[in-house]
């Protein structure tokens, strides 16, 4: 079958023009869009933070410069669609919903966490916003993404699933069962099913070259025919404009579409980690150049959306929104001991 | 006697068995270029190139197995786990090809192959990553599970595992990565299927293996303020079992506590009270306590999490319920 490929970076110079006029978007969501960028990185250098002062335990794993691609995808989220995804995890619970308190609270290990302090960081849940989880062994939630897309076509209910994973879990067999059953499922139109590949370059201290002969990893795609391109996903209007179409089409059909979202992991895997060996400090300077919250802010300046001022109001006010959730998470109590045995079974 | 890390002393062991015995090689995550994320084969890399510390991508089914192929085909692979959690990927290949093909091909091949990696939990990793898989791996008979605890028995069981021709799971106290210890330098083996009495004591047996013994051995303190002797064993092996040192001790103290941080469930303390009471059974003065993690999955906030695990004091109080000084 016939593949597209179009670049998004490419159809994003063509199709969506630089002036905001002709932009789909009104002011206030320009503006909201900065703000959500903001607040999830002023939350999670907070976090980090916290992790250094040995207040948060356990693995903190940090989506620092790949804001926008969660952003983007996400902004197609409608209620009855289904998000699932691994332990970099914070950015999708947050723009879908989740209170910077109430997740902050959970990295804290606190009654008032989002999962009242039973998962911690990488199994944020918030079900009643579309939040599927949260999970922390490499490629194991990916099937589970496909039966969500299953039920939701079986259940005629219009929805559809985003399920993201990074390049270091392509090469688990989990994707590849789920990729094939997805691409069958789809021919009948039961697999409305949007593959996120976050490519952030790495696996934990492996590269994408490192672990795969075939480097292009949205080709392998091809072998469950699964359509699929490639989106410049630091560019949060190409992200958006990507999204925007291929969920219509997914919506619409049924099937499977995958997206090979292009950006970088430029903080360490986790918290916890400090020894760099594996690439350069060269590599990792240049793609802090292409910051995606500091690319959208000079786009929002040079169309004249926002000021400099409005942009430092932005800031000020993300970061009282990261303190509060600190200073919420550290007043909370701890988890009452009783929760030790609940939720293991249901009734 | 030199004196070095736990992690050290697996690294020195592999290093002098590959200088050894060529057909030793290592596969795993991130063990090269990176370092190891427990720096375990922090440098082997430099040492012994690539083709003998093989980076892995992130696919445990299908690196164990190909491991195992190699295994069976004239070469010694020692697999890492990057944490045992992640085996769960990789079971079907350890136990339905790794622990069975001996048998299903009437003897025809053996598989020297070593896994390897940190187990138990205790550093709030919550439920995915916490697990204790002596007793579930212990299950099943063609592979032989290890646990050591000190830097001494690290290296001496870990080239005991190397150059056993059966597969071994060989679980590492991961919290004790960096503690230290004496180790004797050159070659020297510790064998399998041997218990350690780690302190010596006449009034109760304390049995567990793992990061629990060095808790095992504060508990032994705490009683000994209150007139208690305990004796305290490591069995560093759970599959070949050494009933006889366990056996002997109860015969001498009359009464035992097993502790471990996995689910009591059909675990590794109930076979240890039940080779105690099919051997042992009129030395018994008391039931055999089990002291075992809460029938829960791992929760991650750290008062839960302290809560989910044996601590000194429960031990404490298990070995007064056994001595009737204690309800
Ligand atoms: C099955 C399994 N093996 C190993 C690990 C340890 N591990 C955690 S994250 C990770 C790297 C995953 O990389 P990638 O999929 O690219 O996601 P990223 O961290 O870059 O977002 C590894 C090896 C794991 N969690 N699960
Ligand atoms: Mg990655």
């Amino acid at each position: 079958m016939a593949t597209t490929r179009s670049r998004s970076a490419k159809s994003a110079e063509n199709g969506v023009a630089k002036g905001a006029e002709t932009l789909p978007y009104d002011r206030d969501t320009l503006i909201g869009f900065s703000r959500t960028m903001t607040t999830i990185r002023l939350f999670e250098e907070a976090a980090q933070k916290a992790f250094r002062q040995g207040k948060i335990g356990g693995y903190l794993h940090l989506y620092i410069g790949q804001e926008a691609l969660a952003l983007g995808f996400l902004h197609e989220y409608r209620p009855g669609d289904k998000i699932i995804t691994a332990y970099r995890d914070h950015a999708h619970a947050l723009i879908l919903g989740a209170t910077p308190r109430e997740v902050m609270a959970e990295l804290y290990g606190k009654g008032t966490g989002l999962v009242k302090g039973k998962g911690g960081s990488m199994h944020l849940f918030d079900v009643k916003n579309g939040f599927w989880g949260g999970y922390g062994i490499v490629g194991g939630h990916i099937p589970l993404g496909v039966g969500f897309a299953y039920a939701q076509a079986y259940q005629k209910s219009g929805a559809m699933t985003q399920l993201y994973f990074g390049d270091g879990s392509i090469h688990n067999g989990a994707f590849h069962e789920a990729a094939n059953l997805a691409g069958l499922w789809g021919r009948e139109g039961m697999n409305p099913c949007l593959f996120v590949l976050e490519n952030n370059k790495y696996g934990m201290g492996t590269s994408v070259q490192r672990a795969t002969a075939m480097t292009d990893l949205s080709e392998k795609f091809d072998s469950y025919a699964i359509e699929h391109e490639d989106v410049d996903a630091n560019d949060l209007f190409a992200v958006l404009e990507c999204a925007q179409r291929v969920t219509k089409k997914i919506r619409e059909t049924g099937t499977p579409y995958g997206i090979e979202a292009q950006t970088y992991r430029v903080t360490a895997h986790g918290a916890a980690d400090f020894l760099e060996r594996y690439r350069g400090k060269e590599e990792v300077a240049e793609a802090r150049k292409h910051d995606p919250i500091n690319r959208y802010e000079h786009r929002l300046l040079e169309m004249g959306v926002a000021t400099e001022a409005d942009l430092e109001a932005i800031r000020a006010e993300a970061k009282a929104v990261a303190d509060d959730a600190v200073k919420f998470a550290e007043e909370s109590p701890e988890p009452d001991l009783s929760e030790l045995y609940t939720d293991v079974l249901a009734d | 006697m030199p004196v070095m890390t736990y992690r050290e002393a697996l690294r020195s062991a592999m290093a002098e068995e590959m200088e050894r015995d060529e057909s030793v090689v290592l596969l795993g995550e991130d063990i090269g270029v990176y370092g190891g994320t427990h720096l375990v084969t922090d440098g082997l890399i430099d040492k012994f190139g690539d083709k003998r510390v093989i980076d892995t991508p992130i696919a445990e089914g299908g690196f164990t197995g190909a491991a195992l192929g190699m295994a069976m085909t004239g070469m010694r692979p020692i697999v890492e786990m990057m944490t045992w959690n992640f085996s769960f990927q990789a079971v079907d290949q350890i136990i339905q090809n790794a622990a069975k093909v001996r048998y299903f091909s009437g003897g025809q091949v053996t598989v020297p192959l070593v896994i390897r990696g940190p187990n138990g939990g205790g550093v709030q990793l919550s439920a995915q990553h916490t697990h204790s898989l002596e007793g579930f791996y212990g299950h099943f008979p063609g592979i032989k599970v290890v646990s050591p605890v000190t830097p001494h028995d690290a290296k001496g069981m870990m080239l005991t595992a190397i150059r056993d021709n059966n597969p071994i799971i060989f679980m590492e106290a991961g919290a004790l990565y960096g503690a230290k210890g004496e180790v004797p330098e050159g070659d020297y083996t510790v064998p399998f299927g041997k218990a350690r009495i780690a302190r010596e004591g006449t009034d109760v047996t304390l049995i567990s293996y793992g990061r629990q013994v060095p808790l095992l051995e504060k508990v032994a303190e705490t009683l000994e303020g209150e007139g208690v002797s305990a004796e305290v064993i490591d069995l560093r092996s759970i599959r070949p079992f050494d009933t006889e040192t366990i056996v002997n001790s109860v015969r001498k103290t009359h009464r035992a506590v097993v502790v471990q941080e996995q689910w009591r469930w059909f675990s590794v303390a109930s076979e240890v009270a039940a080779v105690i009471q099919e051997q042992a059974f009129d030395d018994l003065d008391a039931p055999v306590e089990r002291v075992s993690g809460a029938e829960v999955p791992a929760p991650y906030a750290r008062n839960l999490e302290l809560a989910a695990f044996p601590s000194v004091d429960q031990i404490a109080a298990a070995a007064r319920r056994v001595l009737y000084r204690e309800n």
